[in-house]
């Protein structure tokens, strides 16, 4: 179950002859600057940090194949904020490693955490159910590990049931449904057609939808609720019966801009757009969807970081990567301020005014010290290109914009403890 | 010998004859209109646009300004143009998605950021050939020469330092933490101070280039604006070195700043979107370039004043002038 994936195996992966000789070219130069970057800092003594990352297997069951979780999944962007943290650490003689545990769904985070904790790690990245989340934050703690989740969106982990050695770096869904709402506002697209999944995430979702149409003042004109009546995605038999449901399913519904559709169980809103009674446009779990991350986002350099996944991972950088990647680039700025591995003191620095994280999003990423969520823009994307990025124009907040996605510090309910 | 005086004085003739032709010029990369405005600088108008390869962004003249060398990011190349004819003459190896290019103070190297690779090249302007190669950290950007040529400075946005490289000697002196994405790097006029900016982290970080430490950070405060819109970009020192100016990116603001004291003196209004800056050789002006709103600004340095807009392509980033 347990994969360790050192810098130097990297380093010395290389593909064709000349690449070789490129490499062996380099590696002279690297370690000439490394002898050079030692003279500097003599006095320092290396720090190697190990980062443990527990993530569940998400279903293959996807509306579209090219959603199908791969295998690296998560992780994957883990190790590509491990390679970025070990070129500034290069300089700093500072080195960091990825401890990876993949669990089938329902298999017990807490035998993964102990193995590792006993391995001396103290730090985590965790892509897990909620109630998952919460377990393995609560175990960790006697141990004074910083758990960083960047998988679960659920509002209620950075309210009432949230925990001071949690760091969240994924946005919650309030955050996500606000991005999508603001520019929904924006465009006077203001009567909603919510379509709801039946299972309990999609409900968390609707409910997070309904919150930002009251607060940014849009009407749901109706909700509809798709019930999964089970099997799978996948068909030999073409497109003849979904050509057929989806315009049935959403016919004779009152005047509205948009279908919202919220369906976070990929059952159905991948299937809705082009087929829908009315010509509206889908938003929310399919065509314009609000997200922390997609494939095709190019804004503010991030092609350059889209590059280096592509080269190493040979697949896209999804929303989960990128969570992952920012939950290791945390650690790793912590770390270089502090050059520490101590979880308390890379806490600290986190939540120090200065800190800010660059992420590719138009402005630097901050938390947010009264749940510890981290502040961010939220992309808005058809899956070829970022239409918008929320915080829209003209939204106003006396501290941060961003503080105007998702539930602010007056209506927060967490206590830190 | 005789006939060389004859020549001398018909070369002197053509000079004055075409004196006005001769005016200093700025040339504009417009990183999505694939072109470069040519600006008159005794008109404060464009000439002529001049299309080029993808992407343009960097911008750098010739010591003897005959050639301009331009980043063209989608092409992976950087483009050298005749500044006489505006023809492009041939092209020098960057590596993936140049942004960033500085000449070396003799004239004989360009040093280029390949972002890609994490390493700092230099490319000699005479054969137009990669000489050399030093890996710094991830995502390599701004370059800066100190004014002796004897320091190569290189910004590396995600790992977030700046790296002093001894270029003769190949060797890194320092590798100098500063705030997040630094993004350009430029020494003051006598080479005692240099200056970084941080386009996520808001501040510019002033560094003591003997000692290698970060002696003073410059933060911004633009009264009705949130601290991320503050995002510094370019930097230029004014031609007697007492003021130093910051492009602030999506504020707007062009800083000035007592270089002396570090105080920030005044907010100039330009366009939207603001990138790089540069100074006229009589030092009287200084040209800004405006992505969003797709014009140039121009600041009267002495009044401190912005005293026109000149439109030109669509999102302009880069800005080079002529020495003469």
């Amino acid at each position: 179950m347990f994969t360790s994936q050192s810098t130097l195996n990297r380093s010395f992966r290389v593909s064709s002859g000349l690449h070789e000789l490129k490499a062996l070219c380099a590696l002279f130069v690297v370690a000439f600057a490394l002898c050079a970057a030692l003279s500097q800092s003599a006095a320092a003594d290396p720090l190697a940090v190990k980062v443990g990352v527990i993530r569940e297997a998400h279903p293959r069951d996807t509306v579209s194949i090219l959603d199908i979780p791969p295998a690296d999944d998560f992780v994957a962007g883990a190790r590509m904020a491990m390679d970025d943290n070990n070129t500034t650490g290069r300089f700093l003689d500072q080195s960091f490693s990825v401890v990876d545990a993949k669990l089938t769904p329902g298999e017990d985070a807490l035998a993964a955490l102990k193995g590792m904790l006993e391995d001396g790690v103290r730090l985590f990245i965790v892509d897990l159910p909620p109630v998952e989340v919460l377990a393995v934050a609560d175990a960790a703690r006697a141990s004074g590990a910083l758990v960083f989740n960047a998988g679960a969106p659920d509002d209620r982990l950075r309210e009432e049931d949230c925990r001071a050695n949690v760091i969240h770096v994924s946005p919650t869904r309030s955050m996500l449904t606000d991005g999508l709402a603001q520019y929904l506002i924006w465009k006077q697209w203001r009567r909603w057609l919510l379509v709801v999944g039946s299972h309990p995430e999609d409900q968390l979702l609707a409910e997070a939808y309904r919150r930002s149409a009251k607060k940014f003042g849009a009407k749901i004109v109706e909700e509809r609720v798709y019930q999964d009546t089970g099997g799978g995605r996948r068909s030999d038999s073409g497109s003849v019966q979904v050509q057929r449901q989806m315009p049935v399913f959403t016919q004779n519904a009152p005047d509205h801009d948009v279908l919202v559709a919220a369906d976070e169980s990929e059952v159905f809103a991948g299937f809705l757009p082009y087929r829908t009674w009315d010509a509206r446009p889908v938003v929310g779990s399919a065509g314009l969807r609000p997200t922390s991350w997609d494939p095709s986002h190019e804004f503010w350099g991030a092609v350059q970081l889209q590059n280096r996944f592509q080269r190493t991972f040979k697949r896209g950088m999804s929303a989960r990567d990128n969570q992952a990647w920012e939950a290791m680039r945390l650690i790793g700025d912590a770390v270089a301020h502090t050059k520490s591995g101590d979880p308390k003191a890379i806490h600290d620095d986190l939540l120090s005014p200065s800190f800010t994280l660059g992420a590719f999003k138009g402005q630097g990423l901050t938390l947010r010290p009264w749940n510890q969520q981290l502040r961010q823009p939220i992309l808005l994307t058809d899956g070829r290109a970022t239409v918008s990025v929320s915080p829209q124009e003209g939204f106003l907040h006396q501290t941060s914009e961003l503080d105007t996605l998702g539930f602010d510090r007056p209506e927060t309910k967490c206590k830190l403890q | 010998m005789a006939r060389r005086g004859v020549s001398l004085t018909l070369l002197a003739g053509f000079w004055a004859l075409s004196g006005s032709a001769h005016a200093t010029t700025a040339y504009i990369t417009n990183e999505k209109g694939n072109s470069i405005s040519v600006i008159n600088l005794d008109k404060l108008e464009v000439t002529h646009t001049v299309k080029v390869g993808q992407r343009p962004r960097g911008i750098a003249l010739s010591k003897d300004d005959a050639l301009m060398f331009v980043c063209l990011g989608d092409d992976d190349t950087i483009a050298v143009i005749d500044t006489k004819t505006l023809k492009e003459v041939g092209e020098m190896p960057s590596g993936p998605d140049p942004e960033q290019l500085r000449v070396s103070p003799d004239g004989k190297l360009v040093f280029v950021a390949n972002e890609n690779d994490a390493l700092l090249t230099a490319i000699d302007t005479a054969t137009r050939k990669v000489v050399s190669e030093y890996p710094v950290g991830v995502e390599p950007e701004g370059v800066a020469v100190s004014p002796d040529g004897s320091i190569v400075v290189n910004t590396s946005e995600t790992t977030s330092m700046a790296h002093l490289i001894d270029w003769k000697n190949k060797k890194a002196v320092a590798n100098i933490l500063v705030d997040p994405r630094p993004r350009y790097a430029e020494y003051n006029k006598d080479g005692s101070e240099l200056w970084v900016t941080s386009e996520v982290g808001g501040t510019v970080s002033v560094i003591d280039p003997v000692k290698h430490v970060v002696k003073q950070k410059i933060a911004f405060d633009v009264p009705g604006l949130a601290k991320e819109q503050i995002q510094p970009v370019g930097i230029r020192f004014s031609a007697d070195g007492k003021l130093a100016f910051v492009a602030t990116g999506p504020a707007n603001r062009v800083a000035v700043i007592d270089a002396a004291t570090k105080q920030v003196l005044k907010y100039l209004l330009v366009g939207q979107r603001v990138w790089q800056l540069e100074l006229t050789p009589d030092g009287k002006y200084l040209l800004s370039t405006n992505g969003v709103s797709n014009d140039v600004s121009v600041v009267d340095v002495a009044a401190l004043k912005v005293i026109k807009s000149i439109p030109v392509g669509s999102f302009p980033w880069g800005v080079a002038i002529s020495k003469q």
